[in-house]
């Protein structure tokens, strides 16, 4: 059959359509139409509702709600719980991307696996192990008790179960950037004269800084975000354990709807600016890779098609 | 031979020992101290516990509708992926944007918009209850919180491999004589099948374990609508340990069988790369 080497120029003369090698276009834009729908009916309709109902009674009343003592302590405590496990977050993706990425030892795959773990298990689960840890009933319960040190229903519990949940996303996003980058460019460092710390400063994490700041964000994220987990350890004491999303619930119990969503309206503002900084570092990055390519192998070929 | 292989950089000793260190204070013991507090009970008793009706029926929904929900989303992923790598229309970056839409909002934000989305008076409920769809405080809602939470798996999981997917294979295809149709199903689909798959172990594992989304659309009824997580946290709010412990080692379990066999599907998706 000839149709597949015979192109069909379309209207605007520059796009190829071949029989047999793209759908037709009923076709298309029928798929297109079902992923739109899609897509507008599990993503776009539950985020444009959370404003929706946060608005329902009235910008006064959203505002009352957010200004309301026992949210701003909510707010304080979810900024409080992020900012203790983010930066130790990186700093274990720091360590463990250099470790896994620059080296070659055995164990290594096991590692990686191991790093990857908090993300297979449930949150529940996690809130639980430091529970069985921690709690009156746990291995140091008593121990704990009798220094009258309050771990579980408390803020270091939080802080704690955050810390497992977040614990893969920066070195996850760190080592195969790392890998990708091999260690020539430290080894030069280091026979100029620089130091360890110095190499890693000016040259390692320079070089790394999209990836982190992309690991940190999606940290971050999920740091001031999670429910499951800090739901297990909490406690539930309002103005005092209650982080966002637990804030979120009880309101919601309480039948104090626009209030709930008031709360949730912050938390989807705060995913919006997530997604929004995670497509601009991507598009950064992709960028970057794409000039650093060309400055490496001049393109031989000026109209712009990559050399096989 | 040696274990670790010589290298001209410093700080090997200082950021393993600490990556050990850390993963160990946070992860590893952490878990071990579940399993080593549940290994103190005798097998009958762990069954016993682990297996009660309630359980049972929780399992089930649990299973039964991570399943599905994981069904759907190998569905409407793979269209998704497709309709983002291959046809340009207004609007696809945007989209390709809010596919991440699903792991960027927290999952209780997910389920409170969703519950409200479903209820008699909810913008989808007002149409969808009087036609006897009730996606609110039923085992439905449980998939739709699930099918949600789990959307960007197969998307991400296929896109990279649609995007190397070389167009020439397709019209070699075309070219020796094969209609659309059989070009999708005997030249892309085999290839397309390993990513899907490992997409659908994700989202499955996501959501066996899922626990915030669930719990404020399904209505957490015991034996009707109640989640194996949930259950968990019953347990432990009634100060029954033991209880706790058998279902959530129940859910770790199954959830280091689907990582063994995500890991074997990666293998084999890989299997003619060069």
């Amino acid at each position: 059959m000839a149709g597949g080497t015979v192109r069909r120029r379309t209207g605007s003369g520059t796009q190829k359509s071949q029989r047999g090698s793209e759908e037709s276009p009923l076709v298309r834009w029928l798929l297109i139409g079902i992923a739109l729908l899609f897509c507008g009916v599990f993503l776009l309709l539950p985020l444009v509702n959370v404003f929706a109902q946060a608005l329902a009674k009235g910008l006064p009343h959203y505002w009352a709600s957010l200004v309301h003592p026992d949210s701003v302590a909510a707010i304080r405590l979810t900024l409080l719980v992020a900012a203790i496990s983010v930066p130790l977050n990186v700093i274990f993706g720091l360590a463990a991307a250099w470790a896994i990425a620059k080296f070659d030892f055995r164990g290594k795959t096991l590692l990686i696996t191991l790093i990857d773990l908090p993300f297979s298990v449930s949150p529940v689960v996690a809130g639980l192990v430091f529970v069985i840890l921690f709690g009156m009933q746990g291995y140091f319960g008593e121990w704990l008790m009798d220094r009258d040190i309050r771990i579980i229903f408390a803020v270091p519990g939080i802080a704690l179960a955050t810390v497992f949940i977040t614990f893969p996303f920066v070195a996850r996003e760190l080592i195969p950037i790392m890998q990708a980058q091999g260690s020539d460019q430290e080894q030069a460092a280091l026979t100029l004269g620089a130091t360890g710390w110095q190499t890693f400063w000016h040259v390692t994490l320079p070089s790394v800084k999209w990836g982190l700041l992309y690991g940190i964000i999606l940290c971050n994220s999920r740091a001031m975000g999670e429910f499951g987990a800090v739901s297990v350890v909490s406690g539930h004491i309002t103005g005092q354990t209650d982080t966002m999303p637990l804030r979120v619930e009880k309101l919601n119990n309480e039948f104090q709807g626009p209030a709930a969503f008031a709360v949730a309206s912050l938390l989807a503002l705060l995913a919006l600016l997530t997604l929004f900084l995670k497509t601009y570092l991507e598009w950064k990055q992709h960028r970057e890779q794409a000039a650093a390519q060309a400055a490496v192998e001049p393109d031989p070929d000026p109209t712009g098609h990559t050399s096989p | 031979m040696a274990w670790k292989k010589n290298s001209p950089l410093p700080g090997f000793g200082l950021t393993l020992g600490f990556t050990l260190f850390y993963l160990s204070a946070i992860v590893l013991i952490p878990l071990g101290a579940l399993v080593l507090r549940a290994s103190s009970l005798s097998w009958v008793e762990f069954w016993k516990l682990a297996t009660t009706d309630r359980a049972l029926a929780a399992y089930r929904l649990t299973f039964g509708a991570s399943l599905t929900a994981a069904a759907i989303n190998a569905v409407f992923g793979t269209l998704l992926a497709w309709v983002l790598t291959r046809y340009a229309f207004p609007g696809r970056r945007l989209l390709d944007a809010l596919v991440d839409f699903p792991f960027a909002l927290p999952t209780a934000v997910a389920g409170l918009t969703l519950a409200d989305l479903f209820v008699p008076k909810g913008w989808l409920g007002q149409f969808l209850v009087p036609l006897g769809i009730k996606g609110a405080f039923s085992q439905l809602g449980v998939v739709i919180a699930l099918t949600f939470t789990g959307l960007p798996f197969v998307v991400r999981t296929l896109q990279p491999v649609l995007e190397n997917l070389e167009r020439e294979v397709e019209e070699a295809a075309a070219t020796l004589g094969a209609g659309r149709a059989r070009t999708l199903f005997n030249v892309i689909a085999p290839l397309l099948l390993p990513p899907v798959l490992t997409g659908f172990a994700l989202a499955f594992g996501r959501a066996i374990g899922e626990y915030g989304s669930v719990v404020f659309i399904s209505g957490n009824l015991p034996f009707k609508t109640e989640i194996a997580p949930y259950l968990i946290v019953m347990r432990l709010d009634e100060y029954d340990y033991n209880g706790a412990m058998t279902i959530a080692v129940a859910l770790l379990a199954f959830s280091f069988v689907l990582l063994g066999a995500i890991n074997i599907l990666e293998r084999w998706a890989r299997r003619f790369e060069r």
